[in-house]
């Protein structure tokens, strides 16, 4: 038996194939979506598996240090560090901000690192170039995709850092590049206004009454310096030693410092339950509407694909064709158009991704996924088609 | 009557109930046998085009019988189970316009038939091929539809209707589209298939060239046919389309 949706498909080949190409690039635009929720995803674990903690120490009955602020003393890895089962304690910042590159600027995670070497939690795990910071102020850590070389100058609030090393895939969970700086100028960073505010400030306090009382000779002194300090970072990153549970040394760490410890399962249940959930929903979104409209287009093509062989059905069905080979017919055409709108599309999506503004991760399993769902709205979309053809009476061939 | 041909008895087909019933055909007798072409005139809303959707199984009559060959195929109900099967292997169509299928060439739109019929791709070709080469259309086997002129196109669509070697041919205005001398060739192609295939075949026609061709012509009238002797004038071999 020949292929009548062959035979239709190789004569009318223009319009199947230019039909295809234009449902290609929409299924494009959905792969890359669900590339563009992978790549979120991917982000936030990155954030966590570079980040190289067993637990997160936050202030107490927060989501921090990524879903919301937090801010603990940095005196507090002091007694972390002494738990059973730490096997060490590191204090971090996180500062998303516009950092100035020359004459632009460049959206970044700054982070403040404690002092240490490669290993400390907190540190950029390794360098694709240059050298670790190695000084206590002005040096900084950049990711690649920052755009900064090694020598350029960045600037954060009022000071130039020099930078020494880069690094990869360093990014927080929004995909923003990180720049990793000494812990007390990330902490000086965050609160650190301009000098005008600053003698703005010490006038203020000079004048209260309180802070200047003869009998306690340098209050006001003592005021106006803790004023201008930070002793808060957002969280205390630790790593647990060999043999100890994670939740286990958690439990410990919430019971006595009176802090809110998250394992790496509950981090990461943040990051993508409540972080991106609300991102997570918009591409959802967007997918069901794509899916719609693809299925809409497939639809209408192949019913007007259908419309135009009433006759020639009609004429099938009067010298003896079964409905199940008129159905198969139409089922099949559709099924090429989505067989050639998805090549286009996966060759759409993953010349697309490189130059795509976020990071798009592009996984075997969703092109399988879209694959079949591609294949299912056609057979879906083919239904109306279907049921028009078989509705045709084969008395319209007579007249 | 030979056995391979067609017998209508009393046949009725009734549109509707009651006060608004349309009675399009009231008990029609015809007989056509193997070998020959019958003509079938009458005016517009006289019940042609009913009696031939009850001939092509496509409509159910009301009451009546109907003998294809030796089979009663319609006895106040149908007695074939699958009308499609009925239609694909025991009647030929053939349209007034060729309504070939547009995206098969000649040789498939006539192979179609017989590989629907469930024969070998090949056999069914070979099949297509012999007929295209009786109907003198071999040449343009591979032609599309949109490629063939008005009167191969109708040849084509006269292969079609014969390549399962149906008993009974219904033609609809074969030669309404065509100019007279490839009417005529048309006529004397199914003259010539009818012999040469043992079939018996119904021309349903306005055309007055070609209804002095046939032997017998039925007319019919508000729904009822009277057979008349028709002319049965010789065609001119020469006739081409």
């Amino acid at each position: 038996m020949i292929s009548l949706a062959g035979r239709d498909i190789l004569h009318a080949w223009g319009k199947f194939l230019f039909t295809g190409i234009g449902l290609g690039l929409l299924i494009g635009v959905t792969l890359t979506m669900a590339g563009v929720y992978r790549g979120m995803v991917d982000d936030g674990k990155a954030l966590l598996d570079n980040s190289g903690a067993d637990l997160w120490i936050v202030q107490k009955d927060t989501l921090g240090p990524y879903a919301e602020a937090s801010s603990v003393h940095d005196d507090l890895y002091r007694s972390i560090q002494i738990t059973a089962g730490v096997a060490m304690a590191a204090n971090v910042t996180y500062l998303t901000m516009q950092v100035r590159k020359g004459d632009s600027d460049v959206r970044a995670m700054v982070v403040g690192i404690a002092p240490g070497a490669v290993g400390t939690p907190g540190w950029p795990p390794y360098l694709v170039s240059g050298r670790p910071i190695s000084r206590s102020h002005y040096e900084a850590v950049a990711d690649i995709a920052s755009g900064f070389r090694i020598g350029d100058h960045v600037r954060i609030r009022r000071h130039d850092y020099n930078v020494v090393g880069l690094t990869r895939r360093m990014v927080s969970s929004s995909g923003d590049p990180m720049i990793f700086i000494p812990l007390k100028d990330a902490q000086q960073a965050q609160f650190l206004k301009d000098n005008e505010s600053i003698l703005q400030g010490r006038r203020r306090t000079a004048q209260n009454p309180a802070f200047s009382h003869p009998a306690v000779p340098g209050l006001l002194d003592s005021v106006v310096a803790s004023q201008s300090s930070n002793p808060y970072v957002n969280a205390v990153l630790v790593t647990v030693k060999p043999g100890f549970a994670a939740e286990d040394v958690a439990a410990s760490i919430r019971r006595w410092q009176r802090v809110t410890a998250y394992t790496r399962a509950q981090m990461e249940g943040i990051l993508v339950g409540k972080l991106i959930a609300t991102s997570a929903r918009q591409i959802g979104m967007f997918l069901v509407i794509l899916a719609v409209v693809s299925a809409a287009i497939v639809a209408f093509i192949i019913y007007s694909l259908t419309m135009d062989k009433i006759r020639e059905i009609a004429v099938l069905k009067l010298i003896g064709t079964r409905n199940r080979t008129i159905a198969a017919m139409i089922m099949q055409q559709a099924l090429v158009l989505g067989v050639i709108g998805f090549v286009v599309g996966k060759i759409t999506a993953t010349f697309a991704a490189p130059v795509f503004p976020k990071y798009v991760l592009l996984i075997p399993l969703d092109s399988i996924a879209g694959f079949f769902a591609v294949l299912a709205i056609c057979m879906l979309a083919s239904v109306v088609a279907i049921r028009m053809a078989l509705k045709v009476d084969p008395a319209e061939a007579i007249g | 009557m030979d056995k391979r041909g067609i017998r209508i008895e009393g046949l009725s087909k009734r549109y509707g109930e009651g006060t608004t019933a349309v009675h399009a055909l009231k008990d029609v007798n015809l007989h056509v046998d193997a070998g020959e072409v019958v003509g079938l005139i009458g005016p517009s809303g006289s019940g042609k085009s009913t009696l031939l959707k009850c001939l092509g199984a496509v409509i159910d009559p009301t009451a009546g019988r109907m003998i294809l060959g030796d089979e009663v195929i319609y006895d106040n109900g149908w007695k074939v189970r699958d009308l499609r099967a009925l239609r694909r292997d025991k009647i030929g169509f053939v349209f007034q316009a060729p309504y070939l299928i547009p995206f098969l060439d000649a040789t498939d739109n006539v192979a179609l038939l017989p590989m629907l019929a469930g024969m070998p791709n090949a056999a069914a070709r070979a099949r297509a091929d012999e007929l295209l080469t009786a109907l003198d259309v071999q040449h343009r086997a591979q032609a599309m539809p949109a490629e063939l002129s008005g009167g191969e196109q109708q040849r084509v669509s006269i292969a079609r209707g014969l390549v399962n070697q149906p008993p009974v041919i219904l033609a609809d205005e074969p030669t309404a589209p065509l100019d007279s001398a490839r009417a005529m060739a048309v006529v004397r192609i199914l003259n010539d298939m009818a012999r040469k295939y043992a079939t018996a075949i119904i021309v349903v026609t306005h055309d007055e060239k070609i209804i002095p061709t046939f032997k017998r012509i039925y007319h019919i009238r508000e729904g009822v046919t009277h057979e008349e002797a028709g002319e049965g004038r010789a065609i001119d071999h020469g006739a081409s389309t």
